[in-house]
């Protein structure tokens, strides 16, 4: 049935390809398939109740997406298998998304997914058993072990994947990325897969409400603390936990009292110790220097100008010069940036190509 | 490829293929009158007649239904709402902990949703109901006990049960014993007369006969509501039009299984040691579950199912296993999943006292009626690397974790 070798004329791999259920990790397993490799589907169950069925949104854990993913392996005719990953998500994804909210940080739990689960337990695992490389529907390229951005700039996910080491990378497959979504959804439909259809996720998998605050609230105790006028260091009012800040957010600080000025008042700052949560005006905002925790780095130390960074998953982009040690970064923005919190990462860009990516220790 | 998984379905006889494709080209309810359906009833109770033939009942206590499933939940929902009904205080149903879904998720609505009080029998390290354990519940709450509900042989781990000893308790506190015989009607000795149950369900696809179409065998006697109301067909206890060519194939199906259990059970036993002994060659530290294969006769029978081989691995999650076996063609299962497909422990493995990792860590081989001794020599084959592979994996798994 298959040749020796495969279209590019490369040895064939076996091939792990994750499969949620929904278009392009779909499309992701097929075109690996045709490029000659070997290709078993794994379906993630993240969620501890595999069997809840989800109204509206799409996440990568109900049963419904199990099914999906099911329907689209048959089609291709690869085997498949369901892999409970749900207590290594909770304790490496949401455990963590939780301590960090608590902490007055903002984190990126898909990075963290990916990191820590697709290419950490999932990939181990997959070797041990004798794969060669996990495959996934993420948009972004992969030549000569450097990933880069993706072909779709709309649909790009360096940003999620830059925390990958060269290791993780070197048994990675993004078969999506020189794609256009829409091409990826025309193609899902001409191969007969019944997902071609399936709306985007765009939440969070597994606050499938889209309310972190309501799904914070319930996991971290209230620790009451005040909201201060950063610049004159006035208490303005409480507040019931730091978790329900991020820096950048304007609605819902529950302050009665406007500014002096009329202007709106946003979050600049969380002292997660005394738990005070500093407000001020829209120019206050603005970050022209960061630094990092320890960066997975590709490439040598020390100063790189000329480089891109990106703060967000989608945006937050800016011209910088970075400063690159081993026990973390010194990002200076060519243009200031808005709404950059400690927890999320900071990923560098040489153009198109990932250099690194590190959590935002503090910004300046 | 290599099946190895004649517990979840084995291949159709070619008599029941035979006589299911010829029924289905006639037209017929054998509820109508006229000369069809005259003829479609007279095929739909010569089979009845076959099949309590085979299986020591009487063409009456036949009622056809759609499989295992359906029979379990007449049974346990149809006994309870009949005996709680001639007397309010017998609200208790008592199962063993073996039980397949059909059988123990019925019990357990039932004590969601009708008033029951669900009483779950503990089983030996093998997995058996003893006669005493049941004594024990029955001599405190006979009086409160609407039903007795004990499978005749595991699915899983293939152990059987001294039905005849149980039904004989439960008639000494004046309970019905009903009896899942899924697996052991066409592989073991089955009398429904001389077992003294209730009740027994069997379906077709577990001995050669097609999926959909199965019975509960219902004592004359015995008073049971029914699940599905409509035209009565069925005595009264089920309703729906009846499926002439599933029960002639039905019928086809069972006559052979049970004529070739006297052979089969010899050929398979053998079969089965051989590969038994021959994994535990390979991986010596590989552990069966259930009864032990030189175990002494139970009710006249075998012990154990003669095609089942249920092995516990060591350092081994089960799915990895089956996952590499799948990959060298060989086909077998690993027990529970859920509806979306996640691996869970054994429910059966964890009542027999088998620890969670363990449990995680089996498989279960079952041989059927066209298994060869080339399928065990696969398997045999198979088994020293996938093991190897599948240690690895967890050990790795553990690395992280421990790190």
């Amino acid at each position: 049935m298959r040749g020796s070798t495969t279209r590019s004329g490369s040895a064939p791999l076996r091939v792990l390809a994750a499969m949620s259920g929904g278009v392009d990790s779909a499309v992701a397993a097929a075109r690996a398939q045709d490029a000659g490799h070997d290709v078993v589907g794994v379906h993630l169950a993240l969620s501890a109740k595999p069997a809840t069925m989800r109204e509206g949104a799409r996440g990568c854990c109900s049963m419904e997406d199990s099914r999906d993913a099911r329907r689209c392996a048959d089609v291709l005719d690869i085997p498949f298998y369901v892999w409970d990953m749900a207590d290594r998500f909770r304790e490496d994804v949401i455990e963590p998304f939780v301590a960090e909210y608590a902490a007055g940080r903002t984190p990126n739990p898909c990075l963290r997914c990916n990191e820590k689960i697709k290419f950490s337990a999932v990939l181990d695992r997959a070797r041990a058993l004798g794969f060669d490389a996990v495959a996934t529907g993420h948009y972004a390229r992969l030549s000569d072990g450097a990933l880069r951005r993706a072909a779709d700039p709309d649909k790009d996910q360096s940003y999620v994947l830059g925390v990958l080491t060269a290791d993780q990378l070197a048994h990675a497959m993004f078969p999506l990325g020189d794609s256009l979504k829409s091409e990826v959804r025309a193609e899902a439909a001409a191969r007969g897969l019944v997902v071609a259809e399936k709306p985007d996720s765009h939440d969070i998998c597994f606050i499938p409400s889209g309310d972190t605050r309501g799904f914070l609230a319930d996991r971290v105790p209230d620790a009451p603390g005040e909201l201060v006028d950063a610049v004159s260091g006035a208490v303005l009012g409480g507040h019931g936990g730091v978790q329900n800040f991020t820096v950048g957010q304007r609605h819902g600080l529950g302050l009665s009292r406007p500014a002096p000025d009329g202007r709106p008042r946003y979050v600049l700052g969380i002292e997660p110790v005394s738990r005070q949560v500093q407000v001020g005006p829209a120019e206050a905002l603005d970050v022209t220097a960061l630094t990092t925790e320890p960066p997975v780095w590709h490439g040598p130390t020390g100063r790189r100008d000329d480089v891109t960074v990106q703060v967000r998953a989608h945006g937050g982009l800016a011209p910088a010069s970075v400063e690159v040690h081993d026990d973390g970064l010194a990002v200076t923005l060519g243009s200031p940036l808005r709404g950059v919190a400690p927890g999320q990462a900071v990923v560098v860009y040489d153009g198109d190509r990932v250099l690194g990516s590190a959590t935002i220790a503090a910004t300046s | 490829m290599t099946y190895l998984d004649h517990a979840a379905t084995t291949p159709m006889l070619p008599v029941a293929v035979a006589a299911y494709t010829t029924a289905l080209g006639r037209v017929g309810n054998p509820s109508s009158l006229h000369t069809a359906g005259r003829r479609a009833r007279r095929d739909v109770e010569e089979a009845r007649e076959t099949i309590a033939d085979a299986v020591g009942a009487l063409p009456t206590e036949v009622v056809l239904a759609t499989g295992g499933t359906e029979g379990d939940n007449l049974a346990v929902k149809g006994l309870y709402w009949a005996r709680r009904a001639q007397d309010a205080r017998r609200t208790r149903v008592v199962v063993s902990a073996v039980e397949h879904h059909a059988v123990l998720d019925a019990a357990e609505w039932l004590a969601d949703h009708e008033g029951a009080t669900l009483v779950v029998l503990p089983v030996d390290a093998v997995g058996r109901v003893t006669p005493e354990v049941l004594r024990a519940e029955l001599a405190a709450h006979g009086d409160e006990t609407a039903l007795v509900s004990v499978m005749w042989a595991n699915n899983e781990v293939g152990t059987v049960n001294d039905v005849r000893g149980l039904a004989e308790v439960a008639h000494e506190f004046g309970v019905p014993l009903h009896t899942d015989a899924v697996q052991a009607v066409g592989s073991l000795p089955v009398d429904f007369a001389a077992s003294g149950a209730d009740a027994l369900s069997l379906t077709g696809h577990k001995l050669g006969g097609p999926v959909g179409v199965g019975a509960l065998l219902l004592r004359r006697d015995a008073t049971c509501v029914p699940l599905l109301h409509g035209g009565g067909q069925e005595r009264d206890v089920r309703s729906g039009t009846l499926d002439v060519a599933g029960t002639v194939a039905l019928a086809a199906a069972v006559e052979a299984a049970v004529a070739a259990v006297p052979r089969r059970t010899v050929e398979l036993a053998a079969l089965r040691d051989d590969l038994v002994a021959r994994l535990i060659e390979v991986v010596p530290d590989a552990t069966l579950n259930g009864v032990p294969l030189d175990a002494p006769a139970v009710n006249g029978g075998p012990a154990r199912l003669a095609g089942n081989a249920h092995l516990s691995f060591p350092g081994c999650e089960g799915d990895s296993l089956l996952m590499l076996l799948d990959a060298h063609e060989i086909e077998c299962s690993t027990g529970s999943a859920c509806t979306a497909g996640v691996a869970r422990p054994s429910h059966v493995l964890l009542a027999m006292g088998v620890d969670e990792a363990a449990a995680r860590g089996s498989l279960r081989f079952s041989l059927g009626h066209s298994s060869t001794a080339a399928d065990v020599d696969a398997a045999v084959a198979a088994i020293g690397p996938v093991v190897e592979r599948a240690r690895g994996a967890l050990a790795r798994a553990g690395e992280r974790v421990g790190s």
